[in-house]
C-alpha cells in the first residue's frame, strides 16, 4: 500500500492505495466524487475523463499514486462558484446534449480541454476530438452543437430544436 | 410562437443538472456499509462438460468470503423465459433450463461457472484467478443452419434438437401467398443478414444485493429498465421470495436500449448471496464482461420474396427467417422474431397476402433478445431493401413504387393480424422530398463524382407498433405478463404533485416531460409536479419502459389518474364554493363556477382535502391521491420515411455519411426538443448496425468483437448532423394524449436507407451490387465492388 496526495478540486485530498489502483477508482471509491464514470475498460469510452495538471486524461489509464502531487478536476468541480452550471454545463442542458448521463461527466470535461486549445473550433474539429468519447444516446449532434454553443458560435442554423 | 411550458413545449430537462454536475445516483454509485464484492469466473470457452471446479486453492485467499459454483443452487429456480410460442404445428417451443450457475455443461463463452465473493473486488478477482476449471470441450455450435441439420452437435442434450420452435403466420394463409407467387409477373428475392448486435449502454450493468436478518426483506439495486418486473420474476420464479418481502430498485440508470429489460444471473446471484453470507454483495459490470454476458440484439438470415402484378401492385410477401437464440433462453427472446417482427411485415403497403415463417436456433452463443426496435427493425429492413430492389429490377423509382402501394385508408387491417389506427405515408414521404432536397441530389452526385466519390441516395420508409401492449392480446399470444401501466398521483396539502410511475426511465427524460402534461392538465407550474420512478417500494405495480411505451402506456395510465384527482378536487371545490359540480371548472390552475366570478385556487383546495374543517365528510374521503392502470385498446403505430445520402471512396470502398433526413409521425408530441433527440440516438445506431457495428463469432464460438478495440461503435466523427422533423402527426385514436412514441424509431427507419443508399451508388458506377450484407465496413464494400 502506498500513501498518495493530491489537489482534487481545489482541495486536498489524500489517501492509502494499492500500486495497481487506478485514478478513477480512488477517485470513486475513496473520494466518493461518484461523478466520474468507468464505462469500459480498454480506455476507449472516455466517461472517465478528468483534468489532471490541466490535461485531459483518461482516468482509468492512469495509476493513482501517479497523480501524487497533482493538480486534478472532476465534474463535481465544474459548476461556477454559486452552483450554477457553468457554460459548457448551461450549453449541454440547453441544447440536449445529455440523455442518460453516464458519458456525460467526459463530455464535460473533453469539452472544457478542448476549448481550452481551441476556443472557437469548427464543428469537424469538435468531433475529431470527441473521438475518444462515446455516447450512445445522442448520436453526437446534440453534443457537437452544446460544445459549439459554449464556444460563442451561433448555431442556430443547425437542425432541429 | 413555441409554448413555454406544458404539453408542446421544449422544457428543458431538470434531470440534466445531477448529471451535468457529477451528482446524479447510479447504481455503481451505491455502496453500503459492509458490502462484499463478487467476480464471476466464466467459461472462456463456448461448449463443454464441466469435469470439475476446484477451488481450495482460491477459499483460501486474502479475503475471500465464499465460493459458490452451480451445485450451490440445485433447488433454486433457472432463470425464467417470459413468452412461450407455439409453433406452426401447435406445439410449444422447446424451453431448456437456464441456470443461475452453470450446471454440467456450459453453453456459451461467458456463461457464469462460478463466483467468488471476498471483501474488495480485486480479492475477488485474484481469487477466481486461482480456481481451477477442468472443462472437456465439445464442438461448438455456431452457424443456424448447420446447427438444425440432422446429426448436429446439441447445445442443450434434453431437448430433441437445436429448433427452439418453427413458426408459421398467417400459417392460413400460406397456400393463398403461394399461389399469388405463382400467378405474379415479377418476383423480387433478397437473401440478406441482420447482424448480430450488442446494445452497449454507456453504463455497464450492475447489481448490488442487500438483505435484513431481523426482518428478513431482501433489497435488490439494479441497472434495470422495469424494477417490477425484476422482482416479479426473480422473487416468484427463481429465489421463491415473495413480492412484499422483496424490494427492487433502479435508481439512475445509464441507457438501456433493451438490453436492461432482462432478468439476469448476477440480479438473482447477488439476492441469493447477501442473504446466504449475510452481507450485501455488490457487482459491476466490466465492459469485457458486458459484451459476453448482455443479451446480444438481431441475428437474423433472412430470404425475403415480393410479388407484383404486371401494374406493380404488391400482392404478396414470403418470408424465411432464422432467428439465433442463443445459448439459452433470455427473458423476451422468443417474441422478437415472432410477434415484434411477422405483424409488423406488412409495412406501410397494402400488400393483401404475406407468409412469415421463423426458425429459432439454439447456439452456443450469449443470449438473443430485443435490442432498440426488437424484430421491427428486422422486418423494416427485409421489406426496404427488397421493395428497392424491386424498383431497380422493374425500372421504376424507388419513391414512386413506394407511394403506389401506399396504404390509405385508416384504421387499416393488415394481413399479419394488427390494426393500423392512424398514418399519412404520403404526408411523410412529401415532407422527406422537401427536407432531403432530393431536386438537388443530381448536381451533388456530380460535384461527388469531381471529387473522385460515388455518391448515392437511399430512402425507405418504416412502420412500428410501440405501446405494448394490450395484456389480453399478448395473453393470447403467448405472454406470460400483463402490459399495462400504473401511475399514482399524490397531491401534497400545499398543492405539489408526486408522480410515481411504473414506466422507467433512463434517458428518456420522463421526469421533464411527464410532469409537462400533469402541469398542462390542472394549469399549474411544471416545477410543482415531482416524478418518481424505478423503486418498487414506492411506486404502483409497473411494466417498465421498452417498446416506446412509455409516454402511450405510462403517460396515459399517469392521465387517468389526474383525472381522477381532478374530477375529486372538483368534488371539494363545489362544496367550498357552494355550487353545482357540473358548473365547476378548471382552468390555469383554479377552479370556478362557470358564468361568475367566484372561484378557488388549487392549492386552497388541495388544503382543504387534507384539512378536512370545511369539507364533505359524508360524500368523500379526505385526502387527493388517486392510482390508475392503463392497459392499451391496441398498440401505436408511429411511421415514418428516412433518406440518406453517402459518398463512397472506390479505391477503399470507405462510406460516409453525407446527409441524413428523418420524417417521422408521432402523433402528438410532449416534448419537441426530447423526441429530436431520441430520434438522433436511433439514427446513430441504425447508421452504426449499416456500417460499423458486428459481434463476429469464429467457428468455436469465440467472440471476436468483445471490447470497444474490436467492436466499432459509432464515433462522433463518423456521423454527420441530422435533419428531423415530426411535424406530420396523425394522433393516435385510442389513447387520451393521442402519442405514439418515438424511442425505436430512429434504429427501425436508417439502416434500410443507408444500405439502399449505397447500392444506389455503387450501381450509378455501373456496377452489378444489388446488395451488402452490414455492416458496410470498406472491405465488403470494395469487395462488392470488385469481387
Amino acid at each position: 500500500m502506498a500513501q498518495v496526495s493530491m489537489t482534487v478540486n481545489g482541495k486536498a485530498a489524500s489517501g492509502e492505495v494499492e500500486g495497481r489502483t487506478l485514478l478513477s477508482s480512488f477517485l470513486r471509491d475513496q473520494l466518493m466524487l461518484t461523478g466520474t464514470h468507468v464505462g469500459c475498460d480498454t480506455s476507449q469510452c472516455g466517461a472517465c475523463v478528468v483534468h489532471v495538471d490541466g490535461q485531459a486524461v483518461k482516468s482509468c489509464t492512469m495509476l493513482a499514486v501517479e497523480a501524487e502531487g497533482a493538480d486534478v478536476a472532476t465534474i463535481e468541480g465544474q459548476a461556477n462558484a454559486d452552483g450554477s452550471l457553468n457554460v459548457i454545463q448551461q450549453a449541454f442542458q440547453d441544447h440536449h446534449g445529455l440523455q442518460c448521463g453516464f458519458c456525460t461527466p467526459g463530455m464535460v470535461m473533453s469539452a472544457a480541454a478542448l476549448l481550452k486549445d481551441n476556443p472557437k473550433p469548427t464543428e469537424t474539429e469538435v468531433r475529431e476530438y470527441l473521438e475518444g468519447n462515446i455516447c450512445r444516446c445522442t448520436g453526437y449532434h446534440n453534443i457537437v452543437k452544446a460544445i459549439m454553443a459554449a464556444s460563442g458560435q451561433d448555431v442556430s442554423a443547425i437542425a432541429a430544436e | 410562437m413555441p409554448k413555454d411550458g406544458g404539453i408542446g413545449a421544449s422544457s428543458k430537462r431538470r434531470e440534466d443538472v445531477r448529471f451535468l454536475t457529477g451528482a446524479g445516483n447510479y447504481t455503481d454509485d451505491i455502496n453500503i456499509r459492509g458490502q462484499a464484492y463478487v467476480h464471476f469466473l466464466r467459461s472462456d470457452i463456448a461448449h463443454g462438460t464441466i469435469k470439475s471446479i476446484d477451488t481450495a486453492a482460491a477459499a483460501g485467499m486474502p479475503g475471500v468470503v465464499r465460493i459458490f459454483t452451480g451445485s450451490d443452487f440445485e433447488g433454486v429456480g433457472g432463470m425464467p423465459c417470459g413468452w412461450q410460442v407455439t409453433d406452426r404445428h401447435g406445439q410449444p417451443m422447446q424451453e431448456p433450463a437456464h441456470p443461475i450457475l452453470a450446471q454440467g455443461k456450459v453453453r456459451h463463452v461467458g456463461e457464469p461457472v462460478a463466483a467468488v465473493v471476498a471483501d474488495t473486488a480485486e480479492q475477488a478477482r485474484d481469487a477466481a484467478e486461482a480456481i481451477v476449471l477442468d472443462i472437456d470441450e465439445l464442438p461448438a455450435v455456431v452457424d443456424m443452419k448447420a446447427a438444425l441439420e440432422s446429426g448436429a452437435t446439441k447445445v442443450h442434450d434434453d431437448l430433441n434438437d437445436n429448433l427452439c420452435y418453427d413458426w408459421g403466420f398467417v400459417e392460413e394463409n400460406k397456400d393463398a401467398v403461394n399461389k399469388a407467387f405463382d400467378d405474379a409477373a415479377h418476383v423480387t428475392s433478397l437473401e440478406l443478414v441482420n447482424n448480430r448486435l450488442v446494445a452497449n449502454p454507456m453504463e455497464p450493468r450492475v447489481a448490488v444485493g442487500d438483505y435484513a436478518k431481523g426482518t428478513d426483506d431482501s433489497t435488490l439495486y439494479t441497472t434495470s429498465q422495469n424494477p417490477h418486473v425484476i422482482r416479479l420474476l426473480m422473487g416468484a420464479f427463481v429465489l421463491g421470495i415473495p413480492e412484499h418481502k422483496l424490494r427492487v430498485v433502479a435508481p439512475d440508470v445509464g441507457g438501456g436500449f433493451g438490453t436492461k429489460i432482462f432478468h439476469y444471473q448476477e440480479e438473482a446471484f447477488c439476492t441469493f448471496a447477501a442473504k446466504a453470507c449475510n452481507r450485501p454483495v455488490k457487482w459491476t459490470s466490466s465492459r469485457s464482461e458486458a459484451f459476453i454476458s448482455d443479451a446480444h440484439g438481431r441475428d437474423h438470415v433472412t430470404k425475403i420474396e415480393l410479388a407484383l402484378d404486371k401494374d406493380n401492385n404488391f400482392t404478396a410477401i414470403r418470408t424465411e427467417t432464422h432467428a439465433n437464440m442463443g445459448a439459452y433462453l433470455s427473458t423476451f427472446a422468443p417474441s422478437v422474431p415472432t410477434w415484434l417482427h411477422g405483424t409488423l411485415m406488412a409495412g406501410n403497403y397494402k400488400t393483401p397476402l404475406i407468409y412469415v415463417n421463423v426458425k429459432a436456433v439454439f447456439t452456443n452463443t450469449v443470449p438473443v433478445d430485443a435490442y432498440r426496435g426488437a424484430g421491427r427493425p428486422e422486418a423494416t429492413f427485409q421489406l426496404e431493401r427488397v421493395v428497392d430492389k424491386a424498383a431497380r429490377e422493374l425500372g421504376v423509382d424507388p419513391i414512386a413504387l413506394r407511394r403506389q402501394n401506399f396504404i390509405t385508408e385508416f384504421p387499416y387491417a393488415t394481413p399479419v393480424a394488427v390494426e393500423y389506427d392512424t398514418g399519412d405515408y404520403h404526408g411523410t414521404m412529401d415532407k422527406l422530398e422537401e427536407m432531403g432536397d432530393f431536386a438537388g441530389f443530381a448536381a451533388r452526385r456530380a460535384e461527388s463524382e469531381k471529387n473522385g466519390k460515388l455518391r448515392g441516395l437511399g430512402v425507405n420508409c418504416y412502420i412500428e407498433a410501440c405501446g405494448i401492449a394490450p395484456s389480453n392480446l399478448v395473453g393470447q399470444l403467448g405472454a406470460r405478463a400483463g402490459l399495462y401501466e400504473s401511475a399514482t398521483v399524490r397531491v401534497n396539502a400545499t398543492g405539489g404533485l408526486v408522480v410515481m410511475t411504473g414506466s422507467h426511465s433512463h434517458g428518456q427524460g420522463h421526469e421533464t416531460s411527464f410532469a409537462q402534461v400533469v402541469a398542462e392538465m390542472i394549469g399549474i407550474d411544471e416545477s410543482m409536479v415531482e416524478i418518481v420512478h424505478g423503486d418498487t417500494a414506492n411506486t404502483p405495480m409497473g411494466m417498465g419502459t421498452y417498446g416506446s411505451r412509455s409516454i402511450a402506456v405510462g403517460g396515459s395510465a399517469m392521465v387517468r389518474a389526474t383525472e381522477k384527482i381532478i374530477n375529486k378536487a372538483k368534488k371539494i371545490a363545489s362544496h367550498l364554493l357552494e355550487a353545482s359540480e357540473a358548473d365547476i371548472e378548471l382552468k390555469d390552475g383554479a377552479f370556478s363556477v362557470a358564468g361568475t366570478d367566484k372561484s378557488v385556487a388549487w392549492g386552497d383546495v388541495t388544503l382543504a382535502a387534507y384539512v378536512p374543517h370545511n369539507y364533505p365528510l359524508e360524500d368523500i374521503e379526505p385526502g387527493l391521491e388517486e392510482t390508475a392502470f392503463y392497459d392499451p385498446a391496441n398498440f401505436t403505430y408511429p411511421s415514418g420515411a428516412y433518406a440518406c445520402e453517402v459518398e463512397v471512396d472506390p479505391d477503399t470502398g470507405k462510406v460516409s455519411i453525407e446527409r441524413f433526413a428523418a420524417a417521422d409521425d408521432f402523433g402528438n408530441i410532449i416534448n419537441p426538443m426530447i423526441v429530436t433527440g431520441q430520434v438522433h440516438g436511433g439514427i446513430a445506431q441504425g447508421i452504426g448496425q449499416a456500417l460499423l457495428e458486428n459481434c463476429a463469432y469464429d467457428e468455436n464460438g469465440q467472440l471476436l468483437s468483445a471490447s470497444y478495440m474490436d467492436y466499432a461503435m459509432p464515433r462522433a466523427d463518423d456521423l454527420p448532423m441530422f435533419a428531423v422533423d415530426h411535424s406530420s402527426q396523425t394522433p393516435c385514436t385510442h389513447n387520451p394524449l393521442g402519442v405514439k412514441g418515438c424511442g425505436e424509431a430512429g434504429a427501425i427507419g436508417s439502416p434500410p436507407a443507408v444500405v439502399n443508399a449505397v447500392v444506389d451508388a455503387l450501381q450509378s458506377a455501373g456496377k452489378d451490387v444489388t446488395h451488402i450484407d452490414m455492416p458496410l465496413s470498406p472491405d465488403r464494400v470494395w469487395t462488392a465492388m470488385n469481387g
